[in-house]
């Protein structure tokens, strides 16, 4: 008699636990027969291995900016002249709407190179200014021609609706008047 | 807990689906004594998912034309994640399916589970059928290799022969040959197909549950403990089945994944040459024994529709009372030996008309397809219709629960599953190989074989050295070699030394240093440049050549090693020609690649032409398949987990039906 529920009460829980176990392996493989059809929808290694281009910045004068295409995405390398280094960085941050300052966008000792991706951070237009025939808007960066977010000489916005400055793209110099965009040691190939 | 079953309720109300799931997939009341040959049902329907997800993220990198589809088909298996997973899933997927759907077939035929009233639920069963060989058909041409393009040609043709063929033959093409118009139809219906597929299973399977399935004995139930509820006890008989399935599927996938293919369709197609046999996906075999059997071009083609056709009228053609076979003793018979004829078709199929069956008294193959072509429709058309005339049944057991008849049946279903699955696997490669090949060792062969490193930098120094200046290797960027063992630093270098085309800042033509991300440049600007530099012979490229040739590995080394200086008395060899008795025909463009002492290896030994062979060989099979040992080791875990869950089901199961 004992015996008998003794067996009735472990019985449950052994066949329970049987049961936990296998939907638990059931429900672990569907999941990871889920990740290669998922992953197979991220970049390809073709398109991973584009990740860095050289840019040479010698034939770029002074005011103005060339576009250059890393990733599929349009980067701003820009000349800045002694004016609008200067306008850069005495700016208070204060005055900003995504404080930053200039010394951190730009590369110790190259001061005059402004690299930052050229797509606005509101909703993804391209601003321009590159040339100095294009308007620029009256922080002297660049415009977005979409919704007229404004950017100053060191890619940061000062006037939105985008929320954000231009990003700054990873990248090194690799002789003084080249740079490798997608990679910030400069040794890497 | 609570407000979910409340929110599940109000839904339900409105919307039974629920009640429709606890319905028809829970409480659904299935006979109490099917067998394993009735987990193919179930099998099919998670096939078809499976091939259907497959698909559609393939479908996301494939390109429907003729100038990239093939290219874009080795991207997928080279260059998106876990592409070749996708492809060689879904690609054996096809025969997978095949292989489930035929014994779903034939188990429906041996227990006459087409019987009244259960008709229409077997000719929507043909119809899916009809319609996964048009999918399997137009996905087989997609990768467009020789053998898609030869396939595609052939099997539009066969329309040629009704009133107006010439012009149907032509709508179907898009064109005047099959070409880009055709593939990208193809590739319309290819992914609309599969969705009409799904359309007439949940049609079959409400035909299904009109009078629930049939069983192994073939009589009606009649008691309420005929029946069983279909969850827990088939749900998990069918996760044990799918176990097992997997494991045959994932084995294919990861460690034989070329099996079913043919080689010839790594080669691009080309319109202009028709490879030497060009044989149709084992599936189709059979009814291609039967179009060739018949020596009138009409006579065949119908022939080859009536024998699927027939399967419609197969509920009237069986006259027979009794369903199963069980309690037919003369049909049990003629349904082994109908089911012998289709193998023995399939394998006429697999070889050309020509050829001589000495084992058989040496009937030619067009005859012994004759035979079993007149079998095949003997069997529907007059040994259905009599035998259930004058047919002796044995006498029918009264219940399903009679506890006499069902020991040891199931386990004896499993076993004879086994091996008639073995049986369809068997290699039905039918190809004629000019010389018989000697077999090297390889260390990448088998299911643990890697690549050895050494061998394949050395084997990347003659290609470079020796087959690169005739030979491409176009699907390869130098940064692929990183798997070599090279540094990046060392791609980087090696790829400067070649130049790339470019466009300089004035517009004009220019060339440029070669970048890791680019692929290796070919010898050649053009196929024209390339042929008139050969004599007029295009070097092939050599990206694919060991998954491309009969043979493999061992077909390209026998090749390069097996030139003869002095040909033999009876065989002339033409000016600018070589004699080589590995290569279709003994006559080969290519002069003897390969000499002793020809290179020197980095540590400074002087290989001999065996040796540089071998390292050629081995580096030109990680070309051809750079994914094998990622492949393997992830063949490891999916094999351990799925030994793992079947086991595991199978506890379950026998935990599950203990009272049963
Ligand atoms: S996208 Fe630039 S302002 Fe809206």
């Amino acid at each position: 008699m004992t015996e008998e529920t003794v067996k009735e009460k472990t019985e449950p829980t052994r066949r329970d636990f049987l049961y936990l176990t296998a939907s638990a392996i059931g429900a672990v493989g569907t999941a990871y027969f889920a990740w290669p059809f998922l992953d197979s929808m991220n970049p390809a290694s073709d398109i991973l291995a584009q990740s860095s281009i050289d840019v040479d910045l010698a034939p770029i004068p002074a005011g103005t900016a060339i576009t250059v295409v890393w990733r599929g995405k349009p980067i701003f390398v820009r000349h800045r002249t002694p004016e609008e280094i200067t306008a850069a960085q005495q700016v208070p941050l204060s005055e900003l709407m995504d404080p930053e300052p200039d010394k951190e966008r730009v590369k110790k000792g190259h001061d005059q190179w402004l690299v930052v991706i050229g797509i606005c951070t509101h909703l993804g237009c391209i601003p321009t200014g590159n040339k100095p025939t294009q308007t620029r808007g009256k922080y002297g960066g660049w415009e977005c021609p979409c919704h007229g977010s404004l950017y100053d000489t060191s890619g940061r916005v000062r006037r939105g609706p985008a929320p954000a400055n231009l990003a700054v793209p990873p990248y090194a110099f690799v002789t003084a008047t080249s740079i490798r965009i997608g990679t910030s040691e400069a040794a890497h190939g | 807990m609570g407000s979910l079953t409340k929110i599940a309720r109000w839904i339900d109300y409105r919307l039974p689906v629920f009640s429709f799931i606890d319905h028809e997939l829970r409480a659904y009341p299935t006979p109490r004594n099917l067998n394993y040959w009735w987990n193919f049902g179930s099998l099919a329907g998670i096939t078809l998912v499976i091939m259907i997800l497959s698909g559609i993220f393939l479908a996301m990198h494939y390109e429907p034309n003729v100038a990239t589809a093939f290219d874009s088909v080795e991207y997928i298996m080279r260059s998106v994640n876990y592409g070749w997973f996708m492809r060689y899933l879904h690609a054996n997927g096809a025969t997978m399916f095949f292989i489930i759907v035929y014994i779903h077939m034939l188990r429906g035929l041996y227990y006459g589970s087409y019987k009244s009233p259960r008709e229409v639920l077997w000719i929507l069963g043909v119809v899916i059928f009809l319609l996964m060989m048009a999918t399997a058909f137009m996905g087989y041409v997609l990768p467009w290799g020789q053998m898609s393009y030869w396939g595609a040609t052939v099997i539009t043709n066969l329309f040629s022969v009704f009133p107006f063929g010439e012009d149907i033959v032509q709508w179907l093409w898009g064109g005047f040959s099959v070409d880009n118009p055709t593939l990208n139809r193809f590739f319309a219906l290819h992914y609309l197909l599969p969705f009409l597929i799904v359309g007439v299973v949940v049609l079959h399977l409400v035909a299904l549950h009109q009078h629930g399935s049939s069983n192994p004995l073939g009589i009606e139930r009649k008691e309420p403990r005929d029946s069983i509820p279909f969850h827990p006890y088939y749900t998990v008989k069918d996760l044990f089945g799918l176990g097992v399935f997997a494991l045959v599927w994932a084995y294919f996938i990861f460690f034989n994944p070329n099996f079913f293919g043919e080689p010839d369709n790594y080669i691009p197609a080309n319109p202009l040459v028709t490879p030497p046999h060009i044989v149709p996906e084992w599936y189709f075999l059979p009814y291609y024994a039967i179009l060739r059997s018949i020596p009138n071009k009409l006579v065949g083609v119908l022939c080859m529709f009536s024998s699927i056709g027939v399967l419609f009228f197969l509920p009237w053609l069986d006259t027979s009372k009794v369903r199963s076979a069980t309690f037919r003793p003369i049909y049990k018979w003629v349904f082994w030996s109908f089911v012998f004829d289709c193998f023995v078709l399939g394998f006429v199929g697999a070889h050309s008309p020509d050829f001589i069956h000495v084992t058989l008294g040496g009937i030619s193959n067009q005859f012994l397809g004759q035979i079993t072509t007149l079998y095949y429709f003997a069997f529907f058309l007059i040994l259905l219709p009599i035998l259930g005339k004058f047919e002796k049944t044995r006498p029918l057991p009264t219940s399903l629960s009679e506890p006499v008849l069902r020991k040891g049946k199931d386990r004896r279903a499993a076993v004879r599953i086994l091996i008639f699955t073995f049986l369809m696997l068997s290699p039905v490669s039918a190809t004629e190989p000019t010389a018989p090949l000697p077999h090297e060792v390889w260390s990448f062969q088998g299911p643990t074989g890697t690549f050895d490193r050494t061998d394949l930098q050395h084997g990347f120094q003659i290609y470079k050295q020796v087959c690169s200046a005739c030979h491409s290797l176009k699907h390869i960027r130098f940064i692929d070699l990183a798997a070599l063992g090279y540094t990046p630093a060392e791609i980087k270098a090696l790829a400067s030394e070649y130049k790339m085309p470019s466009i300089n800042d004035d517009g004009e033509p220019a060339e440029r240093p070669a970048l890791p991300n680019d692929i290796i440049p070919g010898p050649y600007k053009n196929e024209k440049a390339a042929r008139a530099s050969n004599n007029g012979a295009l070097p092939p490229d050599l990206s694919l050549i060991t998954k491309a040739r009969v043979g493999g590995p061992d077909y390209v080394y026998a090749l390069l090693t097996g030139y003869q200086s002095v040909p033999p008395k009876d065989v002339q060899i033409p000016e600018g020609m070589h004699y080589n008795p590995y290569f279709p025909g003994g006559q080969i463009a290519m002069i003897p690649p390969l000499s002793d002492g020809l290179e020197t290896y980095s540590d400074g030994s002087k290989p001999s032409v065996n040796q540089m062979a071998k390292d050629v060989v081995t580096f030109l099979s990680w070309v051809a398949e750079p994914e094998l040992e990622t492949r393997k080791k992830m063949g490891y875990k999916v094999l351990i987990y799925f030994i793992v869950f079947t086991v595991l089901m199978y506890i379950v199961k026998r935990r599950v039906w203990k009272n049963v």
